[in-house]
């Protein structure tokens, strides 16, 4: 086995400790390929530190035409159903209910965020990314990969607002 | 001098200080950043097969309609979707030769709702809907040959016509073409558009003697019910007919009363009579094109209907046939004759009461040309082509060989001005100008040749369009701009008629394409034999799934592709290496199929080619393709 093959696999090791990733993986891997990969992985995580997931503000309603939302005090069961099949239809493509994926998991976003502000993420991607200094983060911490406009009305982001307070 | 000075100081223009009355050409035509143009004109795209869509007065191209030609621009007549709107009973025809625009109207007025086009080749009409600027409908015209005397409609959209320009043997068949005379037929159209959805239906053809029968206009206000069409080629010659069609001092308008013909058929009239046409129809829920194609068509001998068809002596080879805003006189133009030829309408009634006829041909009645002519304008020019009009009482007609617009008063036929045009103007467009309100501000000249109006570019240059302002007393030239393919008609119509309802993005929700992935959880891949078929979505910045396997050569993969975006102006694009075929273009809420047969192992992108988000870029994926006989399992992901 050549030194370079060593070093290789010693870096292996550290990036499997690291990472938790799969055996099978590492024949792929090469010293430049680690390196870079390794670089990315930090950059993340220097993102995900200052991250929007981590800010809470209940207060910012956001910018957009929902002023106020008056939450019910149990979840309205037949809403949050319908507002399940919007989510499907219109929102599915990027966002998992419960993991991150293209865009951020609704689970628990009301923990963070005011449903206004929620509300108006959905009908106003546009303006709220240059104009809200939350949804600015998102961008960035998104790779900037807008939210896209899906046109719903207001009743509609209402009923998915609904259906994520059952996540 | 006071006054106008305090009117020039009033002034908010840069230009004030030439004047209050001044005003230069450029500021009538300039359209600031941001702000819209008063009219939209649809070109005519000729040999283009399409219609373009200009803003007047600005003279900028807004978008190329696919018509009758595949358009790998969106990739119309490419997807799976659309292919079918280019059949006919000759099979898939990828091109033709669009001519005529016309808007649909109700009482004489443009309402905005379709626009009808001819293809003058393989006969066929094609209906596109003003809300979506797309084709919605096309109908071939069977016994049919240069559909060109067509797209014209009546005053309330009742029918469509198409005349055929040619004419040829009905039913064809296999005879010395010297036999001509006498046993070949003109067919006259009639296609009938159902008021609510437009939908087109042939309800009838006139069997017309052999002429050659070129343009047409409808009747309208008191002469509705009627339709003109001009004729050449009377000599019913087969050969060399720059001389042989060339014979007789006067050709015909022929007038043909089409609510008789209607009456007579609704009372069981006419002979059926096998032919094959295909009917295409694009379904906006479905988002697919269907092909029909029907096997029989209704005729009608002119002779067995007295009252119905008449022909008006008209000199010479007459080309354009234009019916004045009032309905009062239809004016055809004898493109070998200086003189412009004014029939009237009322004298042409009651030369028919008093049955004033000069002989027959085919047993159709021929008026007397001093019985029904209203007047000529007199030495208007060499080669008098086409009319419009500005609904103020005046016409204005093209001279082709003396390269000219001349406008001139209906009533009494006086010339009023004459302007060049550069060079060799073929149709002039007033917006409405096919209608009982036409909007007399512009006027635009089609030209036949460009050189020397702009920078060269080659032997071949783009045809040439000229904007003419018609307000005042004398037209003044504002614009020349460029026009794609060979323009023949234009129609223009008020900007502020179409805008408004003009359709932003196809709902999710109302797509019911049979092969959509709707929500994400419904993107999947599906094998069947050979065929495969990939239920994939689109959305900024990503395809699902992005990476298939699975994939053998031989296969027929068919991408079915739903963009899942809710928001104006947001196409996406997908090209896959390799394919033989074009991109699709997929808007907002469609669904789109292109299928592709690869041919070689390996792994190959696919990605996106419309611009959509800072990571368009990324917009991509791959697919594996493995040996025939590979036993790779089909499998697709995304984010794995
Ligand atoms: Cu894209």
């Amino acid at each position: 086995m050549s030194t370079i093959e060593k070093t290789m696999l010693l870096l292996f090791g550290i990036l499997l400790t690291a990472c938790g990733g799969t055996p099978e993986k590492k024949e792929k891997f090469t010293y430049e390929r680690t390196k870079t990969e390794k670089k990315v992985e930090a950059e993340d995580q220097v993102a995900e530190d200052k991250a929007a997931k981590d800010i809470t503000d209940l207060d910012n309603k956001g910018v957009g035409p929902v002023k106020n939302v008056a939450l019910g005090a149990g979840v309205d069961q037949a809403m949050a159903r319908a507002g399940k099949e919007l989510f499907k239809s219109k929102c599915m493509l990027c966002h998992k209910p419960d993991k991150k994926f293209i865009g951020p998991a609704p689970q628990g976003v009301l923990d963070r965020r005011s449903p206004e502000w929620v509300m108006n993420m959905i009908l106003n991607p546009e303006v709220m990314v240059k104009e809200d200094p939350i949804a600015k983060q998102l961008l960035m911490d998104y790779n900037g990969s807008p939210m896209a406009n899906q046109g719903l009305t207001e009743e509609e982001a209402r009923k998915i607002l609904e259906y994520f307070r059952t996540l | 001098m006071a006054v106008m000075f305090s009117g020039c100081n009033n002034s908010k223009s840069p230009n004030g200080n030439r004047g209050a009355l001044a005003s230069t050409a450029a500021e009538k035509v300039y359209v600031p950043p941001g702000e819209h143009d008063e009219f939209y004109a649809f070109f005519s795209g000729g040999y283009s097969g399409n219609l373009t869509v200009y803003g007047l007065p600005s003279g900028r191209m807004f978008k190329e309609i696919p018509v009758f030609s595949q358009f790998p621009t969106n990739g119309y007549g490419y997807s799976e979707e659309t292919k079918p709107m280019l059949n006919t009973s000759h099979g898939f025809i990828p091109w033709d030769d669009l001519h005529h625009p016309d808007i649909s109207q109700t009482n004489g007025k443009l309402d905005g709702r379709w626009i009808f086009v001819n293809g003058n080749n393989t006969p066929r009409i094609a209906r596109i809907d003003l809300k979506t600027f797309e084709t919605d409908e096309i109908i071939e015209v069977p016994n049919s040959a240069g559909n060109h005397s067509s797209s014209f409609v009546t005053e309330n959209t009742e029918y469509v016509v198409a005349g055929t320009r040619f004419s040829v043997p009905v039913p064809q068949k296999d005879i010395s073409i010297k036999e001509y005379k006498g046993n070949f037929k003109g067919a006259l159209s009639f296609i009938e558009v159902a008021p609510e959805t437009g939908r087109m239906n042939l309800k009838f053809q006139i069997m017309m003697p052999g002429f050659d029968y070129d343009l047409s206009h409808p009747g309208r206000g008191k002469s509705h019910g009627w339709f003109f069409f001009t004729t050449y080629n009377t000599e019913e010659a087969n050969t060399l007919l720059e001389v042989n069609a060339s014979q007789n001092d006067k050709d015909f308008i022929a007038a043909v009363n089409w609510k008789k013909i209607e009456e007579y058929i609704n009372n069981g009239g006419g002979t059926k009579m096998p032919a094959e046409y295909a009917h295409n129809v694009y379904d906006h829920s479905t988002h697919s094109a269907k092909s029909t194609i029907k096997k029989e068509v209704l005729t009608v001998d002119p002779t067995k209907v007295p009252g119905a068809v008449f022909l008006l002596p008209t000199p010479k080879s007459p080309h354009g046939c234009d019916v004045d805003p009032t309905g009062k006189y239809i004016i055809g133009n004898g493109k070998l004759s200086a003189d412009l030829t004014i029939h009237s309408f009322d004298k042409m009634i009651a030369a028919i009461e008093a049955e004033k006829f000069d002989g027959n041909a085919y047993g159709i009645p021929i008026l007397k040309f001093e019985d029904v002519l209203a007047g000529q304008v007199k030495s208007g020019g060499l080669g008098p082509l086409h009319t419009e009009f500005d609904g103020k009482g005046n016409a204005y007609t093209t001279f082709f060989i003396s390269s000219e617009l001349v406008k001139w008063n209906v009533e009494t036929r006086e010339v009023i001005d004459r302007q060049p045009n550069y060079y060799s103007v073929g149709h002039v467009m007033i917006p409405g100008g096919n209608s009982a309100a036409p909007f007399g501000k512009y006027a635009v000249a089609m030209n036949k040749i460009t050189k020397d109006r702009y920078l060269p570019t080659g032997p071949e240059l783009e045809h040439s369009a000229q904007l003419f302002d018609i307000s005042g007393e004398k037209m003044e030239l504002l614009l020349d701009f460029p026009t794609h393919g060979e323009p023949h008609y234009a129609a223009g119509i008020p900007a502020e008629i179409l805008a408004p309802k003009s359709q932003k993005i196809y709902r999710l929700e109302d797509n019911k394409h049979e092969f959509a992935a709707l929500g994400g959880d419904e993107t999947r891949v599906e094998r069947n034999g050979n065929e495969v078929h990939v239920y994939m979505s689109m959305i900024r910045s990503h395809f699902t799934p992005d990476n298939i396997e699975g994939i053998r050569v031989g296969d027929k993969v068919y991408f079915h592709i739903t963009n899942h975006e809710q928001d104006f102006d947001v196409p996406h694009g997908f090209a896959m290496i390799g394919a033989n075929n074009a991109e699709l273009l997929i808007m907002p809420g469609q669904t789109r199929t292109l299928v592709w047969e690869p041919e070689q192992v390996g792994v190959w992108p696919f990605y996106c080619t419309d611009f959509c988000s800072a990571l368009h870029q990324e917009m991509q994926g791959y697919v594996r393709v493995s040996p025939a006989n590979s036993d790779i399992k089909l499998s697709w992901s995304l984010g794995e």
